[in-house]
């Protein structure tokens, strides 16, 4: 499978383990599961994907939905508003 | 009509509830969320909500109406602060207004308890004795973890 070019939000303490809001990356990953799995492998991410949500094109997205050349993917944490 | 909404300033309820002035109804009910001093035992100093905003607007929305469409309310909003907080300073806003009391509370019940656990909201506490963390994700790090999923839907 080719690479694609990819776009990814950070936030919250995934910013801060990434030490970064926002990168662009070409990756082979066909899913965000495996795109969260490339990124573990480069930032010290301490958040298990069991408790994350995801988000492509922002909208919330499944684990498995094929990523496309010039998706946005951004990995939610648990939540903490109100 | 954005009756979700973020800001980074303080929150005043007085323009909001004029907001949701009808003739036709005869009931208003709001919450507000107030930055508390401390939180599981942690002296709390002040907080810091963080939002991604694009999915959150949208999802809020979607709380809003499925609050008008199940309790035949016609006006509610929410309002959500982001930012550096101080104690005591309004961190979210909801208020509902409906022909009859009943509706309004249940409303304004239902938009808190679904923008706490659905939109991608996070709030770092920062505490008395110079630590910090993200509610909801340092313990989630914690090795055990997997035995405690948290309501995160």
């Amino acid at each position: 499978m080719s690479a694609r070019r990819l776009t990814v939000q950070y936030y919250a303490l995934l910013r801060e383990q990434a030490g970064r809001r926002e990168e662009s990356l070409e990756s082979a990953a066909a899913t965000p599961r495996e795109l969260y799995g490339e990124l573990r492998a480069r930032y010290p991410f301490t958040l298990d994907p069991e408790v994350l949500r995801v988000a492509v094109n922002a909208e919330f997205a499944e684990w498995s939905q094929p990523l496309r050349e010039g998706d946005t993917v951004v990995f939610i944490p648990p939540v903490a508003g109100g | 009509m954005a009756r979700f909404r973020f800001t980074h300033a303080a929150i005043d309820p007085a323009p909001l509830r004029r907001e949701l002035a009808d003739p036709a109804c005869g009931g208003f009910a709001a919450f507000e969320g107030w930055v508390r001093d401390h939180n599981e035992g942690a002296a709390v100093r002040h907080l810091e909500y963080q939002a991604f905003e694009a999915l959150a607007v949208k999802e809020g929305e979607r709380i809003l109406e499925e609050a008008r469409t199940r309790f035949g309310v016609p006006r509610v909003l929410c309002v959500h602060r982001l930012g550096d907080l101080a104690i005591g300073e309004v961190a979210v806003w909801v208020g509902a207004s409906a022909p009859h009391r009943h509706e309004a509370f249940l409303a304004a019940r239902y938009v808190i308890d679904e923008v706490k656990h659905r939109l991608p909201i996070w709030k770092k506490e920062h505490y008395q004795n110079g630590d910090s963390g993200w509610v909801n994700c340092e313990r989630c790090a914690a090795p055990d973890s997997a035995a405690h999923p948290h309501a995160h839907r």
